[in-house]
């Protein structure tokens, strides 16, 4: 049964702090009670998330890409039971994630954003109880399990305890207890921080051949080159709501131009960014800071020699150029006017 | 509900527990064993306390062994599963309610907090003999208190586990199980407290109290004790008292 992924409108806001193990990106101290006399001051309000309507269908790659904080962390733990929603619905396959979370919780497969193995066990026994809780018999259990180390390149340590694992073994080995019950919708949260370019490659190759038994997978990062060669379709979010969603492709297509180049001056005026402006094949022009400027174009390294042109016939210093092609580093640049990496 | 999936995190528990069997032993037996020999041989040998002293003590020292296993061995992976090593959340991932993984913790902190209770009898008798009394006239009536105390260790561990920041475990054991073990007629019969009325009342409200009372009903009824009706009717309030704290902590901490 290949089942996709919905959620409609969906609101969290929190007033604290949630605690470590609702999996939410990383707090890990439990606020102190306010004490002494007088009225309580009101508790700080965070929106996690603030109304993302998601339709995924079965069988797609699909990608949440933003910063830290954007919600993506949040919007994963409403969908695989560990955030109560505010408001809104979500829905995994036909079932609502909250009205029916054991029906639920067999069809998905949760890779964290960090490790959590269990500690008290080796590699082969984490798998195997995995299997256990999902009530697959001993014999498919440890076939399995021996499937899953092979693949991920484990068997070596397979019957060691995973506490002297590396981080990039502990994720590969999250990674295959994720899939020791073939879930229909697998998660992977920031599956590849931290993790080397051979393991990022193996971990790509490992996702592509999982959906191509019809899964549905969705994955969240603030890599752009990751979500463009794994993705069918991504959304970015930011501030808890989608600010853009289409293929890849599209999305960068929906940039100005496409290409970016960053300018930076010593001084910039308004009648510089229009002279900017005005040369062949800019898009658009954003000042940024009083001595920046941000140029989409659809033409890169050609620009720059008439930029340069352009500043000193100006009497303006150009002190830093630089050039992006056409990425979703920029789509998200241009959506927000910050970059991922801010 | 899933039977499967609960079984096998008991066998979970199970396997991780035998694992650590030795560690285990010491951290569960050497205390009270200690005790055992210092106050049962050395004190009673040397004729600082009385004979009969032996056969009083034993019952408060099953009660400390239970209740310190119980809640060691549901407390302290709960602390640390839930806020540092975030090992739970696999389990809590299974397809199961999340409030039967509570039960799951509750029910194997029971088993290990009885056989702690168990092995203990024999192990004192040993190092205490001759002169232990042991008279369980009623041995149903011993083990439905056995039981009851062992529950109130794991639901105490549960409510404990699901309400202390791992940065205050230290203070857990010094604020609440040290003055729970030292004010829990442990050492000492309820009506020995006679002369200190005030304390005597105050102690009631230590659920320890009646673990030990219990205890020393069912197995050296010939010392006073509380009556066993009172003993059984304050520990099923405390066992449901602290179980549904800790399941309403412990939902509260699965999800935000």
């Amino acid at each position: 049964m290949l089942a996709g992924i919905r959620t409609v409108d969906l609101r969290k806001v929190y007033s604290s702090a949630p605690p470590a193990a609702a999996g939410t990106g990383g707090f890990s101290f439990v606020p102190g009670k306010a004490k002494g006399k007088g009225p309580k001051p009101p508790k700080p309000q965070i929106v996690a998330l603030d109304g993302i309507s998601l339709e995924i269908q079965p069988g797609e790659i699909f990608c949440l890409l933003g910063p830290n904080g954007a919600g993506k962390s949040t919007t994963v733990g409403v969908l695989t039971t560990r955030v109560r929603p505010t408001s809104g619905q979500a829905f995994i396959g036909e079932h609502d994630v909250w009205a029916n979370q054991v029906a639920v919780k067999r069809l998905i497969g949760v890779v964290a954003q960090r490790p959590n193995l269990d500690f008290a066990l080796t590699a082969r026994e984490i798998l195997a109880f995995h299997g256990a809780y999902f009530g697959l018999s001993s014999t498919e259990r440890a076939k399995r399990a021996e499937e899953l180390l092979e693949r991920f390149k484990l068997k070596d340590r397979a019957d060691q305890m995973v506490r002297g694992f590396s981080g990039g073994m502990m994720q590969r080995l999250s990674i295959a207890r994720a899939m020791m019950h073939d879930p229909q919708v697998l998660f992977l949260d920031e599956p590849s921080a931290g993790l080397d370019p051979q393991t990022r490659l193996l971990l790509w190759e490992i996702v592509r051949e999982y959906n191509r038994s019809g899964k549905t997978i969705l994955l969240t990062t603030h890599n752009m080159e990751e979500a463009d060669a794994l993705c069918h379709r991504l959304a970015i979010i930011d501030h808890g709501r989608v600010i853009a969603l289409g293929t890849p492709r599209e999305l960068k297509a929906s940039v100005p131009g496409g290409y970016l180049l960053r300018l930076r001056f010593g001084i910039q005026s308004p009648d510089l960014l229009q002279r900017l402006q005005s040369l062949s094949g800019v898009r658009e022009v954003r000042a940024k800071d009083g001595t920046g400027a941000d140029v989409y174009a659809d033409r890169g390294g050609s620009l720059v020699a008439e930029v340069a042109n352009l500043a000193s016939a100006a009497g303006v210093e150009l002190n830093d150029v630089h050039i992006s092609e056409p990425s979703l580093e920029n789509l998200f640049l241009h959506h927000t006017g910050r970059s991922l990496r801010e | 509900m899933n039977w499967k999936a609960f079984l096998a995190m008991l066998a979970r528990d199970a396997h991780v527990a035998r694992r650590n069997i030795v560690a285990l032993l010491f951290q569960t037996f050497l205390q009270p064993l200690m005790f055992v020999i210092i106050f049962g041989r050395v004190m009673v040998g040397s004729g600082y306390m009385p004979p009969a002293y032996k056969s009083l003590l034993l019952p408060g020292i099953m009660a400390i062994c239970m209740v310190g296993t119980g809640i060691w061995a549901v407390a302290m992976p709960l602390i640390a599963e839930f806020q540092f090593t975030r090992e739970i959340e696999d389990r809590l991932l299974a397809p199961m309610e999340i409030s039967w993984l509570a039960v799951e913790k509750v029910v194997a902190g029971t088993l290990q907090a009885l056989a702690a209770g168990l092995m203990v009898i024999p192990a004192a008798w040993l190092l205490l003999r001759p002169g232990v009394d042991l008279h369980v006239s009623h041995p149903f009536l011993f083990a439905g208190v056995a039981v009851l105390v062992a529950l109130f260790s794991a639901t105490g561990g549960l409510a404990l586990g699901c309400s202390v920041p791992q940065n205050n475990i230290g203070l857990m054991f010094s604020l609440v199980v040290a003055p729970m073990i030292f004010f829990g007629c442990t050492y000492y019969p309820w009506s020995a407290l006679q002369k200190f009325p005030v304390l005597q009342k105050a102690v009631l409200v230590n659920p320890l109290v009646y673990a030990s009372e219990g205890l020393r009903a069912t197995l050296v009824p010939q010392f006073p004790h509380l009556s066993l009706v009172a003993v059984l009717a304050a520990l099923i309030f405390f066992n449901a008292l602290l179980f549904t704290t800790g399941l309403r902590k412990f939902y509260g901490k699965a999800v935000s």
